[in-house]
């Protein structure tokens, strides 16, 4: 914002109140309410506003206080943000970032623990990253905000609280590359936003039983990095996906797809993806447990898989 | 749609029940209805609209200038503006060049719209055609006080809201025909206007999709004179939509938005009585727009869309407004359209008299009256103007069937604005950099 001063924020409680998880604090004191703009509670209107501030030459991010309110927008997502810049022949750029936090957190209930990942995918028009980390969150938002096309950044509840040292300097992550979380020869595990933790931690497991698996951060929901996943697969010839995503129509299912389109003659094995449960998020801690995919099921699927 | 109604239901159905105008019954199958369109009440406070010109009484009948001072002012509304013809010519609301521009506008938009009638009956233009015979009122009223600058949101029933703003007449029917020199490049369609250079920001297929967008033009002219401090900027921004769209959420945010920040936005509404076959008053619990406006804290005006000058007067006010930075207007124009909703509408519902009620009201010979009556305007200068918009549409006509179809290769450009958003592919390089890319035919 200080670089760009078409750059603007407008969502439910972004200004005064800092953002409900504290991701716009202060910026209201420093750049104004016109510039950090806290709407009323209408996100249709509000993101159709956004699109049409983008449109005249503005460049909003656009956050939904939760993903799943989002839902509210879909018209203007689908309609406006993905499809004008097509239907207008080119004459109209949107430039508008699309964020906010989802994800299944601690006993949310279904309506506030939902991924719209797989709702979005099939837009055209929209590119859609997943941020992970506190150094790729900077970066793939920064890359979003100076991207001409409209950037759905999803960001996870319950990774606000990470802390990581990042540079001082300015850097920004490619929006349609994934990440090498750790290299490894037997096994390709792909996996994005929360999930790259349990996978992370079931790595320890994996590792200690004598496994190397090979992590990547996919980061890029939509388009694929085709490129760094086929390498991967190139040289392991497994593949297990680990997603928070509901499995029917989620990211899995089209990485599978993906991947089984272009390098089927590299797999010794069916690709496995381990979903969330086709099931509303319950608010019991327990059964939330089960809908969500775990480090010791993760373990168990490499076992499997590299037999 | 095809229309699936019973005999029952050809007209106008009983409004709610506060009405207190009695009326004959004009359908003697239906209960008696507690309104009728078209008689006028004697009855003050609550004097029906539709299809009159009767004086709207509310709370007083406050001259023009006084009605914006407080935004709790009750519903206003205008009057019979003009009902008398002026004694002098200092009295007259145009002049004889605004006449002939006025004249023109309205005439390219009729003379267009049947040819698009036309040309769809040949077979040149597909899909959902909507047209705007009827309205052009509202539309000339409206955008001919406009810059270029200012910007328009329409709806699927764009066509004369493009000509009006300054698209060429060949680039919209090119668009329609679907070829490459279209104003959106053949990719938009009937329903998908869009115009950069004239600040047409759309042709929205779905009712209500265009205010949000419209709200934030508004907001970005705001933007730039507040935060990026330049003084001149005071662009207004037009939403028109219609009667079925105010019963939509996103109208209603809308309004709320733009009252809040009172954004320099004027919304337009065309109420032509029906939503394809739906008549306004079955669908709608208090079917008098204009008094939503209050409800938000800005002036609701209702003005008889058929006549092009009342429009007019009743824009200066609004356009004037919103450019001054006192927020929105919400204008209710009651207009109809001589049409079915589109092209493929039959058309069966809509009772003969009501159309044959305002086939009366023709806006463009009840300019010509105007005109005539006050000496303005000669027979012979009008009908050059008529010469020369059938010539222009001819042309359009004649260049848009000579243009090419869209190759392909314009498949997967505009897709994204910056392409490298199609990604990686597994070759490493990005997809748009693949030679097929430019022919169309490459993995996506």
């Amino acid at each position: 914002m200080d670089r760009d001063n078409r750059v603007c924020v407008m969502g439910e409680d972004v200004g005064h109140y800092g953002g409900s998880y504290k991701v716009t604090r202060g910026l209201a004191d420093k750049f104004g309410d016109l510039r950090v703009l806290d709407t009323p509670i209408a996100e249709n209107a509000f993101t159709g506003m956004g699109i049409g501030a983008a449109m005249t030459g503005l460049r909003p991010i656009v956050e939904g206080m939760n993903m799943g309110f989002l839902l509210l927008a879909f018209n203007q997502i689908s309609n406006n943000c993905g499809m004008l810049h097509y239907t207008s022949g080119g004459q109209f750029t949107i430039p508008i970032v699309i964020r906010g936090p989802g994800g299944v957190g601690r006993q949310l209930g279904a309506e506030h623990s939902q991924r719209l990942e797989s709702y979005f995918q099939s837009i055209p028009g929209i590119q859609m990253v997943a941020c992970s980390t506190p150094y790729n969150a900077k970066g793939l938002m920064k890359a979003a905000i100076r991207s001409e096309n409209p950037v759905i950044l999803f960001e996870h509840v319950l990774l606000y609280n990470l802390k990581e040292r990042i540079p001082d300097e300015e850097y920004i992550c490619n929006l349609e590359e994934a990440e090498m979380v750790r290299p490894g020869e037997h096994i390709t595990i792909l996996t994005y936003s929360r999930m790259r933790y349990h996978v992370m931690q079931a790595a320890k497991t994996l590792v200690n039983k004598g496994y190397d698996p090979e992590v990547i951060d996919i980061r890029s929901l939509k388009p694929f990095d085709l490129h760094t996943i086929g390498n991967s697969v190139k040289k392991t010839h497994r593949v297990l996906i680990v997603e928070e995503c509901m499995r029917t129509g989620g990211i899995g299912a089209s990485l599978t797809a993906a991947i089984n389109e272009n390098f089927i003659d590299y797999l010794d094995a069916p690709i496995v993806c381990l979903s969330s449960q086709d099931v509303p998020t319950p608010y019991a801690g327990t059964l939330e447990e089960f809908t969500i995919v775990q480090p010791a099921q993760i373990v168990t699927a490499v076992e499997q898989l590299c037999q | 749609m095809a229309s699936a109604f019973s005999a029952t239901a050809k007209f106008a159905q009983p409004l709610p029940l506060n009405t207190t105008s009695s009326a004959r019954s004009q359908d003697k199958l239906s209960p008696p209805a507690l309104f009728d369109p078209f008689r006028t009440s004697s009855s003050a406070a609550t004097s029906p609209f539709l299809g009159s010109t009767r004086q709207l009484l509310c709370k007083s009948n406050r001259p023009l200038s006084h009605r914006r001072s407080s935004s709790s002012s009750a519903v206003v509304a205008i009057s019979d503006v003009k009902q008398k013809k002026p004694k002098s010519s200092s009295n007259l609301l145009i002049t004889k060049e605004e006449g002939l521009e006025l004249y023109e506008d309205m005439v390219l938009g009729r003379s267009f719209e049947d040819m698009c009638a036309q040309m769809y009956y040949r077979g040149k233009m597909f899909g959902f055609v909507h047209l705007y015979n009827g309205q052009e009122a509202v539309s000339t009223g409206f955008i001919k006080l406009l810059t270029k600058d200012d910007s328009v949101v329409s709806t699927y029933r764009d066509h004369v809201h493009a000509l009006s703003k300054g698209v060429p007449a060949r680039a919209v029917m090119s668009e329609l025909f679907g070829k490459t020199t279209g104003c959106c490049r053949g990719q938009g369609g009937s329903m998908h206007m869009f115009s950069k250079e004239h600040n047409v920001l759309g042709g929205f297929a779905f009712i209500g999709e265009g205010i949000p967008v419209a709200t934030g033009a508004a907001f970005t002219s705001k933007y730039k004179r507040e935060v990026l401090k330049e003084p001149n900027s005071d662009h207004v921004t037009l939403a028109f939509f219609g009667d079925g769209t105010c019963n939509n959420g996103q109208f209603f945010e809308c309004l709320n938005m733009a009252a809040l920040w009172k954004l320099p936005i004027v919304f337009v509404v065309e109420n032509n009585l029906w939503a394809i076959g739906m008549s306004h008053l079955r669908a709608t619990s208090d079917p008098q727009i204009y008094k939503k406006g209050p409800a938000f804290g800005m002036p609701g005006v209702h003005v008889d869309g058929m006549d092009v000058l009342k429009v007019r007067e009743v824009a200066k006010e609004a356009i004037g407004r919103a450019r001054r930075g006192e927020g929105p207007t919400l204008v209710e124009c009651e207009t109809y359209r001589f049409r079915g909703h589109s092209l493929a509408d039959p058309d069966e519902l809509r009772d003969p008299a009501e159309k044959a009620h305002y086939a009366a009201r023709d806006p463009i010979s009840q300019l010509k009256t105007y005109m005539f009556e006050n000496k303005l305007v000669n027979e012979s200068e009008l009908k050059a103007i008529d010469k020369k918009i059938d010539e222009l549409v001819e042309e359009a006509v004649e260049f848009a069937d000579e243009s090419p179809v869209p190759d392909r290769s314009q498949l997967l450009e505009n897709v994204f604005a910056d392409p490298k958003g199609f990604g990686i592919g597994p070759d490493g390089r990005y997809r748009c950099e693949d030679p097929k890319f430019t022919q169309g035919t490459a993995q996506v």
